[in-house]
This record gives C-alpha cells, structure tokens and sequence, in this order.
C-alpha cells in the first residue's frame, strides 16, 4: 500500500470530530415525460451517508447518478433538504439552494471529465486558484504523490492510461479538501487489481479527513470490494439500507437481485407455511412444480420471487437419493457455455435454470447438450424476494 | 487601382467581426446551454439574415437608422447626426447582416464541448466566467476563429444592405463590392476584373484557413 498523505491545514484540530460528519439527502425530483424520454420518472431519496465509504446501489436507471449532481448541485431538486453537517446545501422550503462552487463537495464523473487541454500538474491545480500560490504549489505535489502519478506531470489526459486517468480524477478532486465525496463508477473498466490499489489509497486518504464517500455502481462485485455500507436503490427510490452482505444476500426486489448478480429468477405462489420447520413451500407460476424455501412474513396465496445464484444449482447425472437439499428437479441440458474458469449449463426443468459448474465436473459427468440431468437446489439457497 | 473601397472594407470587416465575436459569445453561450422552450424564437430571428434579401434587410435598416428611426434619433440626440448614409450605421446594419455568420460557428462549437468538463469546472469551485475563459474557451477557439472570419469575409462581401443604408460615398461607404458595381456601370471592366479577382482571391483563403483550422485543431484530441 502506498503511503497517502495530504495533510490538511486543519486536521489536527478537528481530529476529534473526524468520524463525526454525516451527508443527509432527502429529496423529491420529478423528471415529466417527454419527447425523447417517454417515460415519466420521478426521484424520492431519503438516505444517510456518513463519514466513510457507502455504497449506491443499483440496476441502470434507477436514478443512482440523479442523485448524486443533485447532492453536488448540477441538477435542483423539486422538494427536499440536503445538509452536510451543520451547512445547509438545498432546502426545498427556503427555496435555498448553494452553487456547486460553494458547496465544497467533489465529484468525479463516469467520464471522469479531465479537461483535455491541460497538463496532469494543471488539471490537479484547478480547483485551486483561489489559495496562495505556494499552498497551490504543495497542494498538487502532495495530491500527485498521494495518488501516485507525479511522475505524469507534463502530460495530457490523452496521453495517459484509464488508471492514471482515474488517479488523476481523484486527486484532482481530493486536493480541494472537500467535505464529501461522489463517486460516479469512476472505476468501472478497470481490473479488479487496480481497483483495489486505487480504493486503498482512496481509503487511506479517507483515514484521516474521514468525510462521506457515496461511492456509485451497478455491479455487484464492486458492492462487495468497496462499501462499508449500501443503500440500494431501484426506480427512483432507496429499497434497501444494510451491509454489502445483507443486500447481496437478501436483495429485496426482483432488480436489485438482477443487479446482484442472480442468474435465476423465479416467480411462484405460497401453497403451504410450515412455521416449526422454518420454511414454507412455494408452486412456480404457472407449473406444477414446487419448491421447499425458508420462511417469510406473509400468508398463503403470496406472490413471492426466488433469486438463486448459479454457483447454489447443483447438477446431476441421475437421480439423486438420500440428500439433505430439499429441492430436485429433472430436466435436460439445452447449452453449454464456457464462462471464465465455469462451464455456464442452461437446464429446461419446466422452468429454465443457470447452473455454474467446474469445467472438470462437466467432463467427470459427461455432461453435454440434450443430456437428462436433476438440478438440487438447498433450501436456503433460495432467497425470497418481494414482487 | 484605388485601394480606398478596399481600405474601408477592411475597416469595417474587420470592426465588424470583432463586435460580432463580442456580441455573438454570450449570446451563442446562451442558445447553447439555456433550456427555454422558446429559444428557436432566437434562433429563428439570428438566422434572418441568411435567407432575407439584402435590400429587405437594408430597408429596414434604413428605417430604424434615419432620422425618424429608433437608433437614428438616439444617435441624433447623442452625436447631433442620424446614421444613415455613414460608416456608424454601416457597422450596425452589418452586425445584423453576418449576425448568423458568427453565432451559428459559435453555438456549434459551445454544443460540441463535453457538459461534464463545464460540471467538473464548477464543482470545482470556479464561476461561470473562470468556467469560460479557462475551460471554454480554450477548447471551442476553433469556432470562435471560424465565427471571426467566416464574419469577415461575409461583412466584406456586402452589397445590398451597404447600398440601402450607406449609399455611394466614397471613403464613409463606398466598399469593394459597391465600386465594382459602380465600375461595371461606368464601362470599367478592367477595374472591376481587378477589384472582383482580389476578392475572389481574398475569400478563397479565408475559407481556407476555416476549414483547415476546423480539421487539424480537432485531430489531435480525437486521435487518442
């Protein structure tokens, strides 16, 4: 890990209250329909982010990226409040409303939006120009080094790579010293490596300004790397508040499974509630085969989802006896795809079903096209999810 | 071959593209950025001029910059003289004649320019006038040296409005085109032959120098 350090004039007298700051939004924005969007959409955001790294979560268009030029100032919202700490950002009631300029908040875009024009040195340099030259002069050196591309200086964002373009962002955004941090997938395309030396230096920044990071993505194993905290979003509004574990393991709507990285998803109705069991036993829409799965608040006759990763569906080459897992279903291979270092099964059970397995299990089975195989799916493998 | 019509084309071209540059920035920022839902209403009036007649256009010029006319009895009131007829009113009436001449590149060039870097610039703590000279600016100079020249070389090659608002003076309003014409009346095909090629010459390289500048300034960013 490289060593980060752009010491802020003031951290030693705040160092008391660094953990302390805290980013609230809670705003209402209607987008109305129009020609080239037909679709009406409407933001409602309540959401907390304090000092560290917080993950928004969700599927393309839930409004992830909205939320943040409003935090920042670029777009208004219609009703609402947006305070960080004691300064009042937006408020909707006072028709109050700071410029992004004064907002003191950074923002580094999906584009990242270095200006093409200027050096590396220059580009770090500009949301400085209001402090004395020789504090501008150690503001860039120690904002480079901190992210590692001092040695870019002289050049052109054309001119560099996708990861010093990255770096450059962030440092470019950190040495302004802002009092909250919106990220827009700024990492998106970079290997997972370089993704991680960028978020612990990110993080190691973070250690002694400790501000509020809203950290924006829609993969899911960005989620799992990066947040400390998740809010997930869906369709304009926040479903879900937890840990990167409980989001991803229990997602709450169909999208935010889709967006979690479940391969199945399958729509079924409660048939039977076994309480002292802790589970209940669903019929898939419109079939007539049934699933055992744990047990949620509700009543018979529910419409339930069931998300199930690929990696959770065991495949069979006959029938399997004597098994713990509940659930087994007969069906046949009709693909065989490889996928990185897993073999992807597309299995007709009645429904379609994506199983991941070892390429070596494929050949140990002799798996191939058209063969009959049972997929075993355990109990608590399924994860129930609202529709 | 008298240099004066061409001296005085010159001037006014050239005070003309530098007033249009001025005038023609914010109000090209604004047709670019505002989100109105009646700015084609702008749009439309901007672009007047490329299809009205000269003479409508000098016309009305005519009328506004006379003695009766709005302009014409300000200036009166200010200056003691109405401005038909002089080099005052030729500027003014030609500003609105190559008006779309300078916008047009203008708005072009400011639509063109990414609105994250604009959103990076005031993020990062600038106004909108640091946002224009250092990010702006410097990325959209080809437009605004393609909206000085191409207004140049339109300004220099009027003749309809000059005639209806300036008449035939020679050194206040007789331009270029004005002596060709009135040349090519006294029987003066050789003057006329000159003066005509020089222009033709003149106007090439103008156009030249846009569309070469339009190419090889873009290149470099695209390339990479």
């Amino acid at each position: 890990m490289r060593g980060v350090r752009i010491e802020p004039a003031g951290v030693a007298a705040v160092a008391g209250e660094v953990n302390s700051s805290m980013l609230s939004v809670s705003i209402r924005k209607a987008f109305p329909s129009t020609a080239r969007n037909s679709a009406a959409f409407a933001l409602d955001v309540s959401a907390e982010f304090p000092a560290g790294v917080t993950v928004l979560f969700g599927p393309s268009g839930a409004g992830k990226s909205t939320v943040l030029d409003c935090i920042a100032g670029l777009q208004r919202p219609d009703a609402g409040l947006i305070r960080l700490d004691d300064a009042i950002l937006f408020d909707g009631a006072q028709r109050k409303s700071l410029r992004p300029a004064e907002r003191k908040i950074a923002y580094v875009f999906q584009t990242l939006a270095l200006f093409p024009h200027l050096t590396v040195e220059e580009n770090v340099a500009y949301g400085l120009h209001v402090l004395p030259r020789a504090e501008q002069a150690s503001r860039v050196e120690s904002g480079l080094k901190a992210f590692g591309v001092e040695g870019l200086r002289g050049r052109k964002p054309a001119q560099i790579s996708g990861g010093e373009k990255q770096r450059v962002a962030l440092a470019r955004s950190l040495v302004t010293q802002p009092r909250a941090l919106l990220l827009d997938e700024p990492l998106t395309g970079l290997d997972t490596g370089l993704k991680s030396a960028i978020m612990e230096d990110l993080r190691a920044w973070n250690q002694a300004n400790g501000i509020p990071i809203v950290y924006v993505t829609h993969t899911h194993d960005e989620v799992l790397s990066l947040g400390e905290r998740v809010v997930g979003m869906e369709a304009g509004r926040v479903i879900q508040t937890g840990t990167p574990r409980e989001i991803l393991g229990a997602p709450r709507t169909r999208l935010l499974a889709d967006a979690a990285g479940y391969e199945n998803f399958l729509e079924a109705v409660v048939i039977e509630r076994r309480p002292e069991d802790g589970v209940m036993r669903v019929q898939l829409r419109g079939k007539r085969m049934e699933l055992e799965v744990p047990i949620m608040e509700g009543e018979r006759g529910d419409q339930v989802g069931i998300a199930i990763h690929a990696g959770d569906v065991l495949v069979a080459n006959e029938e399997p006896r004597g098994l713990s897992a509940r659930n087994v279903l007969a069906g046949r291979i009709v693909s065989i795809e490889a996928r990185g270092y897993a073999a992807e099964l597309k299995i007709e059970a009645g429904v379609q079903m994506v199983a991941h397995v070892t390429p070596g299990a494929v050949r140990a089975l002799g798996l191939e096209t058209g063969k009959p195989v049972w997929t075993v799916i355990k109990t608590h493998s399924c994860h129930l999810v609202k529709v | 071959m008298n240099a004066e019509p061409l001296l005085l084309s010159f001037r006014l071209a050239a005070i003309v593209s530098l007033l249009l540059l001025l005038i023609g920035m914010p109000l090209a920022y604004w047709l670019a950025f505002s989100k109105w839902r009646g700015k084609f209403l702008l749009e439309a009036v901007v672009a007047l001029p490329l299809v009205l007649p000269p003479t409508v256009l000098g016309f009305y010029a005519l009328g506004a910059l006379g003695p009766r006319g709005f302009l014409g009895r300000m200036s009166q009131a200010l200056f003691g003289h109405a401005l038909a007829f002089t080099f005052g009113g030729l500027v003014i009436a030609s500003i609105f004649y190559s008006l779309p001449f300078a916008v047009q590149p203008l708005v072009a060039a400011f639509e063109s320019l990414d609105r994250r870097l604009l959103d990076a610039s005031a993020v990062l703590g600038a106004g909108r006038t640091r946002t224009f000279l250092r990010v702006i600016v410097p990325l959209a100079w080809p437009g605004l040296v393609t909206a000085v020249v191409l207004s140049f070389a339109h300004t220099l090659g009027e003749f309809g409005v000059v005639l209806m608002v300036g008449g035939n003076l020679p050194g206040i309003t007789r331009t270029v085109s004005i002596d060709i014409y009135d040349r090519v009346q006294a029987l003066d095909y050789a003057g006329a032959q000159a003066m005509s090629l020089l222009l033709l010459a003149i106007s090439f390289a103008v156009l030249c120098v846009v569309y070469g500048l339009n190419r090889r300034v873009w290149r470099p960013w695209l390339a990479k």
